[in-house]
């Protein structure tokens, strides 16, 4: 990435303390190890891996909602730089504005007891944004506009919309603050197929339009296939792979990668039986394996790994894999 | 084959505060022992309550409509659903011939009893087993679904065991006592992929082994693909398609069920544009007159489509869609 980037993490870990015996030192989880990433402004950028690997953490993290334990991350959107980690409280306010978070569930994110249009003009509100009541009203009209929300429905409440509405709803919420970086996380799981693609081409569009950057969490390779340009991969608290999307559905170099894709139901009832299967499940973060943290399940392990912990190295343009064999399996 | 379940003009409405909600309008559908059918909707389309109605697990505001008839084929011969009364008539098909699986599994074991005490609770409510012969089996059965260790398992509580251990224990308590039919709710969604495909790998060797019948309801055409012999798909308590799932998912006939694959992210073309549904699933208190994915349709032919409600009609043998695109009398209009 030639551009400078929007946010970095520079060897981020985020270590949670668990409750522990009286002697000796206190136990933790290592929920994300060593994280270095990089998001150059309008991206939009996926992050996928299965429940447990440490994904929405990750976001948290950027998001400064999680504590970050080593590492840093930094934010610098031409305006402002931070480092996340030392931010102080004023500082870390003004951050709230610059990077917002999309919730998964539409239903639980939304406060029955207020209206939609308090919903949305309750961050101008609390962040002392707009000087005016009537300044507020006029963003929210805006914003509500842009997310193809009825102007007419800002009076009513929450349940009487549908989930894919509540979910334009949630993202307007988000973007009234004018932030420059969004955490979306499974945004559109909890979305039925014909309302998913709806909420999904919405997102786009406002990325396109306000010059955004996203990180776009999921466990759902297709749709990160479709809507995002770079893909991180996650395993159990470490980032595995890393491509320009392209790169990463047509040549995926690790085995996780591999068995991820591999184990997407196809559409062709006459390709029954070709998936690849990975067996076992991915192990507790308190008690992580060995080595690579994909050994126990990796079909393609040898003793190396089980006792040397693999590192990301480049695999090509943009391209970064963490596996001792993907040289001698590419081929 | 033989005939498994016909299920014939099943209709279902709750009494709710805010009216009568029709949950189930006219459903008609059988199926052969050994066969899997996929029932594949949206949210609030119908297919859970579908499946419970199959063996009347449905809340006291159920009303059921008086053409519903639900006729399920025993060796003993047929059973008729509809007519069984109270909770002791209902044990022949409620995990005697029929058992279920939900989604979620965490919510389906009692958290406070172990895996094993309440394999053995059913064992000795619906079979003749002793105490011992069910525990028995039970290991035997956790083990047949590859869990590792059973005989530990069996001693273990809900919460000890991983989502998809806890759905494995899920399947080998429900086969434990050989039902004809399995109805699967949406087994796999809280599943991760890696997960979700050892799970479906493993009910396909069990219907083979067992020969039962499987309804396997579900949001996804993917899993859909991979699982089910036959496919039936339903939009607001109606059903508007059925076929083998090679017709259906590769020559969709109803315009809702083109719309829903259409709607589909895959991987086979990731710079193809997502196209979605237009407008919203309306809420089944305003359920529209006629056919009831008119309000969305693309492929509206006339006012007939908003006043009349579609029959079905056969697309080729054995495929069929209740659509007016394909109805006869509409050549003559």
């Amino acid at each position: 990435m030639s551009e400078k980037p929007l946010i970095t993490a520079q060897n981020l870990s985020v270590h949670y303390a668990l409750r522990g015996g009286l002697i000796g030192p206190k136990p933790f989880v290592r929920a994300v190890e060593n994280v270095s990433l990089d998001i150059a402004p309008g991206s939009f950028f996926g992050l996928v891996g299965e429940s447990g690997s440490g994904k929405t953490t990750l976001g948290r993290a950027m998001l400064r909602a999680a504590p970050i334990s080593k590492g840093d991350v930094l934010f610098d959107d031409g305006d402002v730089a931070y480092s996340l980690k030392e931010l102080g409280k004023q500082e870390l306010k003004d951050y709230r504005k610059r990077a917002q978070l999309i919730f998964q569930d539409p239903y639980a994110a939304l406060s029955p007891r207020m209206t939609v249009r308090d919903i949305i003009a309750e961050p101008l509100e609390v962040m002392g944004l707009t000087k005016s009541r009537a300044e507020t009203d006029e963003r929210v009209r805006e914003i509500a506009e842009k997310c193809r929300l009825n102007v007419e429905h800002l009076r009513r409440f929450p349940h009487a919309f549908s989930g894919g509405q509540r979910q334009r709803i949630s993202i307007a919420r988000a973007l009234v603050s004018a932030p420059k970086f969004i955490v979306a996380d499974e945004s559109v799981a909890a979305l039925d197929v014909s309302i998913q693609a709806d909420v999904l081409n919405l997102l786009k569009a406002i990325q396109e339009d306000m010059g955004l950057t996203f990180l776009f969490i999921s466990h759902d390779l297709s749709v990160v296939a479709h809507v995002c340009d770079h893909v991180a991969v996650m395993y159990l608290g470490r980032l595995v792979e890393t491509a320009p999307t392209r790169t990463l559905f047509s040549a995926p170099r690790h085995p996780y990668t591999k068995a991820l894709l591999s184990a997407i139901p196809s559409l062709d009832p006459d390709d029954r039986g070709k998936a690849q299967k990975l067996d076992g499940e991915i192990p507790s973060p308190t008690n992580p394996p060995p080595g690579c943290k994909f050994q126990t399940r990796c079909p393609m392990a040898i003793d190396r790994c089980r006792v040397e912990e693999p590192i990301l190295e480049s695999a090509g343009v943009e391209h970064n894999v963490a596996c001792h064999r993907w040289k001698e399996l590419a081929n | 084959m033989s005939r498994l379940i016909d299920v014939e003009h099943l209709t279902l409405q709750f009494d709710t505060d805010e009216g009568r909600i029709t949950a189930v309008d006219d459903v008609s559908f059988s199926l052969e022992a050994g066969e899997v059918m996929g029932l594949v909707g949206e949210s609030g389309s119908g297919k859970s309550v579908t499946a419970k109605s199959l063996m009347k697990l449905n809340p006291r505001n159920a009303v059921y409509g008086p053409d519903t008839k639900i006729t399920l084929h025993l060796d003993d011969g047929p059973v008729d659903v509809m007519s069984l009364q109270n909770d002791r008539e209902m044990k022949v098909v409620r995990g005697g011939a029929i058992s279920l699986i939900f989604q979620e599994p965490m919510a389906s074991f009692a958290p406070a009893i172990s895996i094993g005490d309440q394999m053995v609770e059913q064992l000795m409510i619906h079979t003749d087993f002793n105490k011992a012969q069910s525990k028995e089996l039970s290991i035997e059965m956790l083990d047949r679904v590859g869990i590792s260790d059973p005989s530990t398992r069996f001693g273990q509580y809900a919460f000890e065991l991983s989502g998809g251990m806890r759905q494995r224990a899920m399947i080998a308590m429900a086969l434990s006592t050989k039902p004809k039919l399995l109805i699967a709710d949406e087994p796999t969604t809280a599943l991760d992929v890696t997960i979700q495909a050892q799970v479906i790998d493993l009910m396909k060797d069990l219907v083979a082994e067992f020969g039962m019948g499987i309804i396997f309801i579900t949001h996804d055409l993917g899993v859909i693909a991979q699982t089910a012999d036959k496919v039936a798909v339903m939009y607001l308590g109606k059903l508007v398609e059925q076929g083998t799932v090679r017709d259906v998912i590769r020559k969709p006939a109803h315009p809702y069920t083109r719309g829903l694959i259409a709607a589909l992210p895959t991987l086979d073309d990731i710079d193809a544009p997502l196209t979605p549904i237009p407008g919203d699933i309306p809420s089944p208190l305003e359920r529209p007159p006629g056919c009831v994915y008119n309000t969305r349709c693309q492929e509206v032919i006339g006012p007939r489509c908003s006043a009349q409600v579609p029959a079905f009609s056969e697309v080729q043998p054995g495929h069929a869609a209740a659509c007016h695109l394909y109805d006869p009398a509409e050549g003559s209009a």
